[in-house]
């Protein structure tokens, strides 16, 4: 098809054309210009590239498709992912990954702060550094960060496991630093390969878990019906 | 919810260009604030001292400018709007302000200084801009903002840019939670305030702050120290142009610079249409980080 330009169609009609692609099936968006939505709530298998800057929630609540950004973004990339891939070739701002239940993002440069925060069970991948508070109640999936991370890593975190390669500012409540096992190792190296981060180390990360004084997962304790 | 913008302008060769430049980044930031918008616009200082008015009764404003001329015995310059203008002269700030309040003690005085014009209303920014002839305004910086009322009243002074001193004007995304507490502090040493607005606070504070030998660092400084809350913030002097974020950063903000300019903005869009933009340094403000840009 067409690419499609962002300077001709509105958010709507970009995200009805791309929706209505038959699974294999590859898109271009041009002229993007910090555009918000786009390439959201997509449930086939379809390849979409968006060429430049593109603005909040792009790849969003997305159940398939496999999305590149030659460019950077703004807030809350892959948000609500379920299924497939958002990869990023540039920086991504705050809340990388937000909520994702499934699903790969991959952010080449920098994400900003609380990335992957509340992640449901997705996988978020940064090649850089992330900001502070990222990993906020996280309570499934992966957090890889091949840079440093800010202040207040892993607040409240739940199941995810947080790998960084680089310092980490400081922990958060709750989180810690535990010692890196065999399965860690190859689960980093796994992830690095499919990001293509060929600076990441797998033996030389930390591993970042919940200390699990915080929460209770056993719903039927102490409870009467 | 609400949109900033700002343009900071290195090159000469721009000034003419500011207005142009400045008036669509704010239209483009009317999904954050559609209800209400203003921009304080910053050009050379002549000898002149400027006062923007607004008011909500009719004024002759040309008499009021021959009433002030032979008041104050130099020519005083009108330019008219609807509900406001812009008069300049080459008197002493003090004398040009203690005439006015007895003249037309009914008028706002909604900026005030040797560079600065404030023009801000009720309504579209898209609308605004064409009812100021902003896109044809020119000079060396510019700070902007779309109002989504959350806390006060939507009326023409609860509307930003807030200008409470010479030269001297703030825009605000987020909100305080503090500012009661401040507000009586301040109201304590004789400060007196125009709405109950709580980012009229913050600027107030920073006047004070200024008032007392701070320079707009110092001041935003102790913005952090003292005020709680969401916020980034945009101020602007007549020699300076800073930003600062809250140390949670949930308030947006992108700054673009380039040998040319710096351009703030709540988001990317409303910079990715000035000039040179692809070869700008992209980058989010860090946390409690004070950013200032001196001329």
């Amino acid at each position: 098809m067409d690419p499609l330009s962002c300077a001709e169609l509105s958010t709507r009609e970009v995200n009805a054309a791309l929706a209505a692609l038959p699974d294999g099936a590859s898109a271009r968006i041009v002229e993007p210009w910090g555009r918000h939505n786009l390439a959201v709530g997509l449930t086939n298998r379809i390849a979409v590239g968006i060429e430049g800057n593109a603005g909040y929630y792009i790849g969003g609540l997305c159940d398939g498709p496999d999305i590149t950004v030659d460019g950077f973004v703004g807030w809350s990339v892959g948000e609500n992912l379920m299924s497939g891939s958002v990869r990023i070739r540039g920086n991504a701002s705050e809340c990388a990954g937000a909520s994702a239940h499934g699903g790969t993002i991959v952010i080449h440069g920098d994400a900003s702060s609380r990335a992957g925060i509340s992640l449901k069970g997705g996988t978020v991948l940064v090649g850089g550094d992330v900001g502070h508070m990222s990993g906020f109640m996280a309570q499934a999936g992966v957090l890889l960060v091949g840079g440093d991370a800010g202040d207040a890593l892993g607040d409240s975190l739940y199941e995810t496991v947080i790998y960084v390669a680089g310092r980490i500012a400081s922990l958060g409540s709750d989180a810690r630093i535990e010692e890196l096992t065999a399965d860690d190792v190859l689960t980093v190296k796994q992830l690095a390969e499919y990001a293509g981060f060929d600076h990441i180390d797998p033996e030389n990360v930390k591993r970042v878990a919940s200390a699990r004084q915080l929460y209770n997962f056993d719903a039927l304790k102490d409870q009467r019906y | 919810m609400c949109g900033i913008v700002g343009l900071h302008l290195k090159n000469q060769e721009l000034h003419p260009r500011l207005g142009e430049l400045l008036a669509p980044m704010l239209d483009c930031m009317t999904s954050r604030g559609p209800d209400s918008a203003g921009l304080a616009l910053y050009r050379e200082s002549a000898d002149a001292v400027r006062c923007s008015l607004r008011s909500d009764e009719p004024i002759d404003w040309v008499l009021l400018g021959e009433q002030l001329a032979t008041d104050l015995e130099v020519p005083v310059d009108v330019e008219r709007f609807e509900t406001g203008a812009v008069l300049s002269a080459a008197a002493d700030e003090a004398a040009l302000h203690a005439a006015l309040r007895r003249i037309v003690p009914e008028v706002v005085l909604v900026g005030h200084g040797r560079a600065i014009e404030v023009f801000k209303d009720v309504g579209a920014p898209r609308e605004i801009c064409e009812r100021y002839g902003i896109a044809k305004r020119s000079g060396f910086q510019g700070i902007g903002h779309t109002r989504m009322a959350t806390e006060s009243a939507v009326t023409t002074d609860h509307s930003h840019p807030f200008a409470p001193a010479s030269d001297l004007a703030l825009v605000h995304n987020g909100s305080f939670s503090n500012p009661a507490s401040v507000r009586r502090r301040l109201e304590y040493h004789g400060v007196r305030f125009v709405t109950d607005n709580d980012s009229e606070v913050a600027a107030r504070y920073i006047a004070r702050q200024i008032a007392g030998g701070a320079d707009l660092g110092d001041a935003l400084r102790m913005v952090l120290k003292e005020l709680d809350g969401f916020f980034t913030l945009l101020v602007a002097t007549g020699t300076q142009f800073a930003v600062l974020r809250d140390s949670f950063a949930c308030k947006p903000a992108v700054i673009a610079e380039t040998a040319d300019y710096v351009a703030v903005a709540s988001e990317y869009h409303a910079l990715a249409e000035l000039p040179g933009i692809g070869e700008a340094t992209v980058f989010e403000p860090t946390p409690e980080e004070v950013y200032t840009w001196t001329r």
